[in-house]
């Protein structure tokens, strides 16, 4: 009984949290305009969105080209800047390591806001003219921690001998970094770039902040603006249901992975 | 000094902060000898092993390899190889690239790589794991492995550190035997550490003992145990009772209120001294004729072997002896020791000896605190002095902030019928104490000494 | 003999410039005029706004309705997914994490748009709806976290030494969960104060939150008051991290 009673409420709470999604998904299957009044069924909506035949069709969809070129470029950078990053401060004591922890701290727990507004003041006091280059940068400010975050623990796993056994056996530090550092590492890289790059495309507040007025849109501030202009252009109904089905699918590999290496026996 | 010297090692100095962890180190390893360093954690003997190794630079002093510095040349280009105590293999590899990591990285061609690895996978029992994930291994077979790893690359001398500590007791046993035919196989230069005194005299040709960043004894095994050279060694190598004694002359000493001859001689007349006695070296009996000195038995204890009997002797001290028979608690018993088999040591000091300056006449600084002194005629407030304190003038109370200043219990040693225990001060010094109370190591203690047993002098400029 | 613990040097250096400057250039442009000299005028506008004002009250007030009641729905919530004996699937957990993961924008609209479908009035109500519904997850997880870490043997314990059930819930489980709401309210708090894309479609507009403001002045090039009220917000923030202990923000941080 109390099972059942647990049951319903996780599964209550779930349909609630679901609802707004399914419908986006349910009415991406009709071609009418507004949401809740089913036309009959059609693919035309996803049609549009992959031809581009559609009302600013060509804005849409560099706003993607921009979001998955940006979070690619974020994430690759702040692995390796976070890894880098990771390996040193794992090695640092005392007050040098406390005042990096903290400030590696700092962007996780700022609202996006702050770090969109620091980060706009930032470059109009250095001059810096806004568009593609701050973007990126603001975004590696904002992924690298979580990089730092999910390399640090399989550094702390590590053997601290491994690297020293490593030289002890004639390889040269370059070399023990290679054959036993990083594939060591790999997991929690992978695990971090991952992150980086969903952090990367689920970001609106900063972009907004950091983008210039060089009309550079990511799919966030599209949509923002799309919103703002009155009415949802239906093609973002398609384009919704797949960026959640690509999440989807990206959460189970994490996690899938992350099983795995549970399953792993302890060192 | 021999010829076949094959790592040297002259006035070594390492401090990490301010900790200094060793003092003027000076040893040399013959090739082909295995040799221990031991000692409890923290005496610095990891430490040393990590120098020869190349992981830690010294402060001072040379490590020579066949006559060479190496003390400036990185680990990687050392022809050493360690095998560290949790192994430390890498997971990524399965056991035969693990192998064959250190040949491959010299550009040893590939079938000669394959050769040597399985040669050395067969010297370990290890054949048919080549291909196994070293995960999938248990304890003992990894640190087969670990050892085939750094011996397949015939290093000049094979560094140890604690192998077998992370093995139960019983792979601990088997992995000794094969240690030890190892050594004798391949002819290498073996440098093992080890806090464990029973593994130490079990495998070594030469043992190092290390306390406190500094080398206590060097010796082979029997020396160590039979003729340790201060109370340290004598407590921390095997069982015994350590008792204060007096020197009367030469082959005569006394202790535990009787006189016993023995073999020791050149320690002066009426002397004090430490004296080591091994339990299995005392002869228990029913008899009481024919003893030294009598004793009634407090507890006894069957261990296997042997039994482990605590004595109280006639004159009020405690001595622990073992002994193929059993004697029921309560019984009374006669005592013997035999001239050859009593161990007698120089004392290492007889009193505290501190440095410190006057306060004012009736107050002295010492251990960077104030004490209370008798009002001291012609020394002048700054005055740099020594005091002396006796051993049984130092009160130890429970509580740090009680005393004068405070300090920690950082070795204790039973002397029969009290303690002496070894406390770190707060300012940084040791003290040692003579108490009935019982403490332990690691014990925060308050430390007061009443005015009159402060014995203070001018220092000498 | 190798100092692996340069490699933290470089993004010291980027931490310095992309983290802690801009921080501090919050607060130099909240003490400047529009001409670069010292003022304090942007902080004692606002406090003698009382448009800013009341909207900083809204926002508060919002903040810790949102709070509450995601504490209060997430916390059984949280319970239950931790409890072997009443949920043994790992893909409920998953399935409160996912939109986590999914652009609280989009989520958003997909909201309203299910609001207006309904024709439901956009006003306070819905905001709230909306809010929760948004940042729930992020207070589940946490939650769940602590509650799945959790040594079972201190309820073993607590019922072995006499505790019913619910005395144990109350004495054991919930004190000891307490990192994890305490890291639950900074990552639900200090956004909803900060939001400000959510409140103007949950609201049409209607309801304005302390982030609309400080995007409004900045947009329309009032940096230095956007500053200021972007400052007010970081020492609000500072002072939720110090009452909710900012380290648990660390175990939240790794939240996948």
């Amino acid at each position: 009984m109390k099972k059942f009673f647990a049951q319903l409420y996780i599964w209550v709470l779930l349909f609630l949290l679901y609802a707004p999604l399914v419908f986006i998904a349910i009415f991406s299957f009709t071609e009418s305009k507004v949401l809740g009044n089913w036309t009959g069924f059609s693919t035309g909506l996803y049609r549009n969105l992959f031809t581009g035949r559609m009302d600013g069709g060509s804005t849409l969809m560099s706003a993607v080209e921009n979001t998955l070129l940006i979070a690619l470029i974020a994430a690759v950078v702040s692995t390796l800047l976070g890894t880098v990053a990771a390996v040193g401060i794992h090695n640092l004591r005392g007050r040098t390591k406390r005042v990096i922890t903290f400030l590696n701290n700092v962007p996780m727990i700022n609202p996006d806001i702050i770090t969109g507004v620091s980060l706009f003041l930032l470059f109009v006091f250095l001059h810096f003219s806004q568009g593609y280059v701050t973007v990126v940068l603001a975004h590696i400010t904002f992924c690298t921690p979580y990089v730092v975050l999910s390399v640090m623990p399989k550094l702390m796993q590590m053997n601290p001998n491994i690297y020293e056994a490593a030289l002890d056996l004639g390889a040269t530090p370059a070399q023990a970094m290679r054959k036993v550092m990083i594939p060591e590492l790999k997991p929690g890289m992978i695990s971090g770039f991952i992150m980086a790059f969903t952090m990367s495309l689920d970001d609106f507040a900063v972009t907004f902040f950091t983008r210039g007025t060089i009309g550079l849109d990511t799919l966030s501030t599209y949509i923002y603006t799309d919103a703002r202009k009155g009415g949802l252009t239906p093609e973002l109904r398609p384009l919704m249901t797949l960026i959640f089905l690509f999440v989807l699918i990206l959460l189970v590999v994490i996690n899938v992975r992350q099983a795995k290496m549970r399953k792993s026996p302890v060192r | 000094m021999p010829k076949d010297i094959i790592i040297d090692i002259k006035h070594l100095s390492k401090s990490f902060g301010d900790k200094k962890v060793l003092e003027d180190i000076n040893l040399y390893v013959r090739k082909g000898e295995f040799i221990t360093l031991l000692g409890p954690s923290g005496c610095g003997k990891t430490t040393l092993l990590r120098q020869i190794a190349g992981f830690i630079a010294p402060d001072e002093g040379q490590i020579l390899l066949e006559g060479k510095d190496i003390s400036s040349i990185p680990p990687y280009k050392r022809p050493l190889n360690t095998v560290f105590q949790r192994y430390a293999l890498f997971p990524h590899l399965d056991v035969y690239d693990n192998i064959a990591f250190g040949l491959k990285l010299k550009g040893v061609p590939q079938d000669e790589i394959d050769t040597r690895v399985k040669k050395m996978l067969k010297m370990v029992s290890m054949s048919d794991y080549e291909d196994r994930s070293v995960d999938s291994l248990s304890g003992g077979q990894q640190q087969r492995v670990a050892i085939a790893r750094a011996l397949v690359n015939m290093p000049k001398v094979l560094l140890l550190d604690e192998p077998l500590a992370a093995l139960d007791l019983k792979m601990r046993k088997d992995m000794q035997i094969e240690l030890k035919e190892l050594h004798q196989k391949m002819g290498i230069t073996f440098i093992y550490v080890t806090h464990d005194q029973e593994e130490a005299l079990t495998l070594s040709d030469t043992i190092v003992v290390l306390n406190e960043g500094r080398i206590q004894q060097i010796g082979t095994p029997t020396d160590i145990y039979n003729e340790p050279c201060n109370s340290f060694v004598a407590d921390f190598i095997g069982e015994s009772t350590i008792l204060n004694g007096t020197m009367i002359r030469d082959r005569r000493v006394e202790f535990m209120g009787h006189e016993f001859d023995c073999v020791d001689e050149g320690f002066g007349e009426n002397n004090p001294v430490d004296v080591v006695i091994r339990p299995e070296d005392v002869y228990i009996m029913s008899r009481l004729d024919g003893a030294q000195f009598t004793g009634t038995v407090k507890s006894c204890i069957f261990k296997g072997v042997h039994y482990e009997m605590y004595v109280d002797t006639d004159k009020g001290y405690e001595l622990m002896v073992q002994d193929y028979n059993g004697f029921e608690p309560g019984s009374t018993v006669g005592l013997l020791i035999k001239p050859s088999d009593i161990q007698v040591m120089r004392k290492e000091r007889l009193c505290n000896t501190l440095e410190g300056e006057m306060v004012d006449e009736t107050h002295v600084s010492i251990l960077d605190a104030e004490f209370e002194c008798l009002p001291q005629e012609g020394l002048e407030a700054g005055t740099k002095v020594t005091v002396e304190v006796g051993f049984d003038k130092v009160d130890l109370l429970d509580h740090q902030e009680e005393g004068a200043t405070g300090g920690e219990v950082s070795f204790l040693l039973y002397k029969g019928n009290h303690y002496h225990l070894t406390v770190l001060t707060d300012s940084g010094e040791h003290l040692w104490v003579d108490t009935d109370d019982i403490w332990d190591k690691g014990d925060l203690v308050g430390i007061n000494i009443l005015p009159a047993d402060l014995k203070i002098t001018r220092k000498d400029d | 003999m190798i100092k692996r613990s340069s490699w933290s040097i470089p993004y010291l250096a980027f931490l310095i410039l992309f983290v802690a400057l801009p921080l501090v250039l919050i607060l130099v442009y909240a003490l400047q005029d529009g001409t670069g000299h010292f003022t304090l005028s942007n902080i004692t506008r606002f406090f003698s706004d009382k448009d800013s004002l009341s909207t900083f009250a809204v926002s508060i007030e919002v903040a810790v309705e949102n709070t509450l009641l995601c504490i209060l729905l997430g916390y059984p919530a949280a319970w239950i997914l931790a409890n072997k004996k009443l949920n043994r699937s790992a893909v409920t957990i998953i399935l409160f994490m996912l939109p986590m993961w999914i652009n609280a924008l989009m989520r958003t609209l997909a909201t309203a748009e299910l609001f207006n479908m309904f024709g439901i009035t956009l006003g306070k109500g819905t905001l709230l709806f909306g809010m929760v519904y948004d940042y729930l997850p992020f207070m589940i997880y946490p939650i769940y976290n602590v509650l799945d870490r959790m040594d079972n043997s201190y309820a073993e314990a607590a019922g072995d030494l006499g505790a019913t059930p619910w005395t144990v819930f109350w004495k054991v489980t919930v004190p000891l969960s307490m990192p994890g709401v305490r890291s639950g309210i900074l990552m639900v708090f200090m956004p909803t104060v900060s939001t400000f894309a959510i409140s103007e479609f949950l609201t049409n507009n209607k309801i304005k939150l302390f982030g609309t403001i400080i995007q409004e002045n900045i947009n329309s090039s009032m940096w230095n008051y956007g500053a200021a009220l972007a400052f007010i917000m970081l020492i609000i923030i500072g002072i939720t991290t110090v009452l909710t202990g900012g380290r648990d923000a660390e175990a939240a941080g790794g939240a996948i």
